[in-house]
């Protein structure tokens, strides 16, 4: 299948500064594309590149096989969903859902046809002669993407359409755009710093710092296998523990020494037979870290640990303890028998661990 | 007790406001007529007879009201040599202002707008200079003005008059309509790209509908400035194309004799109405222009 977008090599500057770094990206029909990374980190550019509102400084782009790099945005046949929204505020509803097409000179009748669809769709028919003024922000975010969906293009752009709601309303219209998602078919490409809709949505997650991609990959291939250090520490909530630790080779194995907060060490022997080096930081998920005998997958050691804090979270129960000179948290069954000021065995499954190069971060198995 | 000691205090409280607010409205009143005194002197003055002017008080009322002060400053009064009133002037100045207007309020908006939504390189010393021309003085330009005036063959006409109070006041218009417009997020031109809609397209159909009470602003300030204009309009006009504002120098420092102070107070009026009227009209939308700010919504 040939990709609908394709990126290649693409740079972007202001001026001397360069924002965006040898991107490429290639998205196939169908995928829901998702921009990650944190403030500033060049998403909207990037969204913009793709949307040709901002020309780019090298590199090339096409759309669904056609070089688009110096092709104007009305001629992309793309559809975006703004941040503010960006709704036309002396236009009612219906006529921001149209303008797009009235401005392409689309018959009205055919118009009409496709405003009282999408209307349904998005059950935004009793809000049409509103202004933008007199609705809500779920409203509104309604009529943006409205407005996008009425144009039926080869691909949605949607920079963080969801960050002006409320944490509710968030949930519901994430559950929303991915049925959406689904129903139509359509390719997206979705910007968000929120980690939890960059999992939640994507069929493939991008994951961007300083204007330079870290990973590109699966919801889960980014979530269990992290390219570096900033990745598996950016995705994921509470995130990934990194643990300085020690490695010696033993046999057949390794063993993984670290130093506990009572001034001795614990010990996990990692039978995969990896070969590291001597300083490693090892990244454990909270939910990699047990209680004994709960978690009956996976290879596990146990170890003796000072529970520092208990936090109860409902469902689960964060226990934080200190390994390594960090703060280690670990996802406990909710009726744990942890306490504060206590011993507590944990157990670490060492065959969904990562291990980072302390200097560069780079992922080492 | 406690509740005696509150209310005490609270009723002390509510009478040194009520004082405060007496003061104020005192103070706002002793104002209102100092500033309406001149006004009130050249109204009652414009009715009055020369004969009472002569033997009466000056802030006196008329004793006996009389319009014929209005209809010789209208139609009767001596600009130099000429006996016609003001009449002629103030229609060349309706000539010279309502297109210098119009004209210069639309090319601002188009100015502010490029400048504001669709920078281009060098947008920046663009509109510095433009900047800049708001605070020439007018003493400078007027040469180079009648020069070029000369060399375009519209020296001593109205369209020159138009003319030159368009250029001196697009640097006012754009920086208005550029203020305006940087409050509009950029974000509502980049969708109206994406739906398709061109540089014109997106001025007319977005920018020009938010745009009222800028308009406004923006239309009272150069309605007042080329209306009041005193400089351009002797420097530049000939017999037959001047200004009222000319006119009325000239009504007021032609007359020989007696100094008929009730023509020249009622001509004065007469200038001065037209601009009364567009504040009065419009004043309630200059204020609101003049505070909005970004567009909500
Ligand atoms: N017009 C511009 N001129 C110069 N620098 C710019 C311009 N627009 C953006 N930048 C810079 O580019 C970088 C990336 O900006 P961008 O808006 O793409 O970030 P982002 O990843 O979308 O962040 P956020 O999550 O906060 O929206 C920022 O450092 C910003 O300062
Ligand atoms: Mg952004």
């Amino acid at each position: 299948m040939a990709p609908i977008l394709d990126i290649k090599g693409l740079y972007k500057s202001y001026g001397s500064t360069e924002i965006l770094k040898d991107i490429n990206v290639a998205i196939d029909p169908g995928d829901f594309l998702v921009l990650v990374g944190p403030s500033g980190c060049g998403k909207s550019t990037l969204l913009n590149c793709i949307a040709g509102l901002e020309p780019i400084s090298g590199g090339t782009l096409s759309i669904d096989g056609q070089d688009m790099t110096h092709v104007s945005p009305k001629d992309r046949d793309i559809a975006m969903v703004f941040q503010s929204y960006a709704l036309y505020p002396t236009m009612t509803v219906a006529k921001n859902i149209t303008f797009g097409m009235k401005v392409r000179g689309v018959d009205p009748k055919t118009q009409a046809a496709k405003l009282k669809k999408v209307a349904e769709q998005l059950q935004i028919e009793q809000l049409l002669n509103r202004r933008p003024g007199q609705l809500s922000g779920g409203q509104r975010q309604r009529v943006a993407m409205g407005r996008a969906l009425v144009r039926d293009p080869k691909l949605f752009l949607f920079d963080e359409p969801l960050s002006n709601l409320d944490a509710k309303l968030r949930v519901e219209m994430r559950t929303e755009i991915k049925a959406l998602h689904q129903n139509l078919g359509a390719t997206m490409v979705y910007v968000t710093h929120d980690q939890i809709e960059a999992m939640t949505l994507a069929t493939k997650i991008v994951v961007m710092k300083g204007g330079v991609i870290q990973q590109i990959g699966s919801p889960s291939e980014i979530y269990d296998r992290p390219a570096n250090m900033f990745v598996a520490d950016f995705m994921g909530s509470p995130a990934m523990n990194l643990i300085p630790a020690r490695a010696m080779k033993n046999g057949s194995g390794t063993h993984i020494e670290i130093a506990n907060s009572t001034g001795g060490s614990i010990v996990l022997k990692d039978t995969n037979g990896h070969d590291l080096p001597t300083d490693v930081i090892l990244g454990v998920r909270p939910e990699d870290i047990a209680e004994p005998g709960t978690r009956q997958d996976g290879v596990h050691q146990d170890a003796e640990c000072l529970v520092d804090i208990v936090e109860p979270a409902g469902a689960d129960t964060y226990v934080v303890t200190q390994l390594g000179g960090k703060q280690v948290t670990a996802r406990l069954h909710a009726k744990t028998n942890a306490q504060a000021g206590k011993s507590q065995t944990l157990s670490f499954d060492l065959s969904k661990v990562s291990y980072f190069e302390p200097g560069t971060g780079r992922r080492l198995n | 007790m406690t509740d005696a000691v509150y209310s005490n205090t609270g009723v002390r409280s509510q009478m040194t406001r009520i004082a405060l607010r007496w003061l104020l409205y005192i103070l706002l009143f002793a104002f209102a007529l100092f500033y309406l005194a001149p006004l009130f002197v050249m109204v009652t003055t414009s009715l009055k007879s020369l004969e009472e002017i002569r033997t009466g008080d000056l802030i006196a009322l008329p004793r006996d009201v009389t319009f014929d002060a209005w209809r010789t400053a209208w139609a009767s009064a001596c600009t130099g040599i000429q006996c016609e009133g003001v009449r002629p002037y103030f229609w060349n100045s309706v000539l010279i202002a309502v297109p210098a207007v119009m004209i210069s309020t639309l090319v601002g908006a188009i100015n502010g707008y490029v400048v504001a939504q669709w920078r281009f390189p060098g947008a920046n010393i663009f509109f510095a200079l433009m900047l800049f021309g708001c605070f020439i003085p007018f003493q400078v330009v007027l040469l180079p003005m009648a020069r070029m005036l000369g060399l375009m063959g519209i020296a001593g006409t109205i369209p020159g008059l138009i003319f030159v109070h368009v250029i001196y006041g697009l640097g006012f218009t754009t920086l208005f309509f550029r203020n305006y417009y940087v409050t509009i997020p950029a974000e509502l031109t980049k969708a109206a790209k994406v739906d398709g809609a061109g540089f014109f397209r997106i001025f007319w159909s977005i920018f020009l509908p938010l745009s009222l009470p800028i308009i406004v602003v923006t239309v009272i300030w150069q309605f007042t400035q080329i209306w009041n204009d005193f400089l351009f309009g002797v420097s530049f006009s000939q017999a037959g194309t001047q200004p009222i504002t000319v006119a009325l120098n000239n009504i007021v420092n032609s007359t020989t004799g007696v100094k008929e102070y009730n023509v020249d107070m009622a001509a004065a009026i007469i200038a001065g109405l037209p601009t009364l009227l567009v504040y009065v009209v419009a004043g309630k939308y200059f204020i609101r222009g003049l505070t909005a700010g970004s567009v909500k919504g």
